[in-house]
């Protein structure tokens, strides 16, 4: 489990999370939502460490992430994958050799097990006989599967996804939400996924944080999302008229 | 003035970061020869072309600018031999090559950036500054001053051959200016020299890239910044080891 507590962060002076508490639960998907520019990629930024925060605390199941240096939240980092927007895979290294490398940098397995590591990895992910490609020779939806075997690689105890699905096709972007629930049900990992995409957030969404000006605006889950009175999270979920009509008749349909 | 203590202060601690104590010392052997190849073997043919020809420009300006009576023709040997060790072969060559690898190796880094590259490595526990930039430093200390050593030779025989082929110098004067009052130490003098550049084109340039914030026009803007800041980093070395070391 991941506890966030109290956690603000400003850049410049300029406040952008003010006071965020919020928990994310193990083997289920916790979204982050919110508008572009609500900061919920500041958040996520913030818990695995890549931004610090100006005040409060994180813990990864008990441990306290803030309070360690720099080299100590290696062996922390150690259990997080991360899947970024753009993918973002060693453009310089084939498909194999991306999933490979934080086993080669931090397990001490020889070549026949990395080898069978990596092809597991790769069957996870559908993407059995892709090893020697390059990046840039595979679609948008494979480089996401490949950040997900990178991700996977380590076993990882919490997934970080950073908008898995920007730029992907609804189709494509099926298969990354059903790729992403599945792994997290079947090895029991803390998913952490910041979307505006609210197609997976019912798809897949076991609980969702809603971020609204850097602030924690609304917790809860897929059902009650639908459900809210709070404006900021109807204009969000339903921002269009025509969305507001179906939202209306669903809820005739209830009563 | 606070921007120049902020720079001095974060390149300062990018290389503490860098010089942090490798966790994986296999890994770093093949970046290492991987570096040896794109910062070295690739730079090859640049340093053998510049190095021929301003061999042979030096050799044939010097007997154009000597022809006196009163100035014996080993001159020219000496000369081209003074030029090429003691600032053609590591100064110059190196200012081409701040151009040539440190606006590759602030480019490089500088995408990886862009592309969140380097944060994927953070996010893993990687420490990012040191498997992106040790191993270039590494490979650019060990394999310049070899560089300039075949720069120096390249510039001298060029200076041979235009020197007796247009019929300015005699062999046996050429190599008789050549050996005359040589010093070997202005060898040393020179391969320290290189070192240095070394150290500064690719810290430099991988401070540039590293810090990098924003698109492909920010990439850019790093790459000119780690070349400029590079030469103009060379030439004051290159004056206060001259002062150290010569005077």
């Amino acid at each position: 489990m991941i506890e966030v507590k109290n956690i603000s962060k400003s850049f410049d002076g300029n406040t952008v999370l003010h006071d965020v508490t919020t928990e994310f639960l193990p083997g289920k998907v916790n979204f982050i939502i919110g508008r572009s520019g609500s900061r919920k990629s500041v958040l996520t930024k913030c818990i695995v460490g890549l931004n610090e925060v100006d005040k409060g605390e994180i813990f990864f199941d008990g441990r306290n992430f803030t309070s360690l240096n720099k080299w100590d939240r290696r062996s922390i980092r150690q259990e997080m994958g991360m899947l970024f927007q753009g993918a973002a895979l060693f453009d310089s290294m084939t498909v194999e050799e991306n999933v490979m490398y934080p086993l080669r940098m931090f397990s001490k397995m020889t070549k026949a097990e990395l080898q069978k590591r990596v092809d597991e990895c790769l069957e996870r992910v559908n993407l059995s006989g892709k090893n020697k490609l390059y990046p840039s020779e595979i679609s948008g939806g494979m480089q996401k599967r490949t950040g997900i075997a990178r991700a996977i690689a380590m076993n990882p105890k919490y997934l970080f996804c950073d908008e898995p699905n920007s730029g992907l096709d609804p189709q494509t972007a099926i298969v990354i939400d059903n790729l992403i629930k599945e792994i997290t049900v079947d090895y029991n990992i803390t998913t952490v996924v910041v979307s505006h995409d609210m197609a997976s957030v019912i798809e897949i969404g076991d609980l969702i944080n809603f971020i609204y000006q850097g602030n924690l605006w609304w917790r809860g889950n897929p059902a009650s999302i639908l459900n809210s009175d709070n404006k900021e999270v109807t204009e969000f979920v339903f921002p269009s008229a025509f969305m507001q009509e179906i939202r209306d008749a669903l809820r005739q349909g209830h009563k | 003035m606070s921007g120049l203590f902020s720079h001095i202060g974060r390149y300062s601690i990018l290389l503490g970061q860098v010089f942090t104590r490798p966790a994986k010392a296999s890994e770093y052997r093949r970046l290492i020869v991987d570096e040896l190849d794109k910062i070295g073997l690739q730079s090859l043919g640049i340093v053998a072309l510049l190095s021929f020809f301003m061999g042979a420009v030096v050799t044939i300006q010097t007997a154009a600018n000597i022809d006196s009576g009163w100035i014996p023709k080993w001159t020219i040997g000496f000369t081209t031999r003074q030029t090429m060790i003691l600032e053609f072969s590591s100064t110059i060559v190196c200012l081409i090559l701040s151009g040539k690898v440190g606006g590759n190796i602030s480019s490089e880094i500088g995408t990886m950036r862009i592309t969140e590259q380097i944060d994927a490595m953070d996010v893993m526990g990687v420490n990012s500054a040191s498997v992106l930039i040790l191993p270039k430093i590494i490979a650019a200390i060990f394999i310049f001053p070899f560089m300039v050593i075949g720069s120096m030779f390249l510039g001298i025989c060029a200076g041979a051959i235009v020197g007796t082929g247009q019929g300015v110098i005699s062999l046996t004067d050429y190599i008789y200016g050549l050996q005359y009052y040589f010093e070997p130490y202005q060898v040393s003098y020179t391969l320290i020299k290189t070192v240095v550049f070394a150290f500064i084109i690719t810290s430099i340039s991988s401070y540039h890239g590293y810090f990098t914030k924003g698109g492909a026009r920010e990439v850019g803007q790093s790459s000119t910044k780690a070349v400029v800041y590079s030469m103009v980093f060379i030439l004051l070395s290159n004056y206060i080891l001259t002062q150290l070391l010569l005077l």
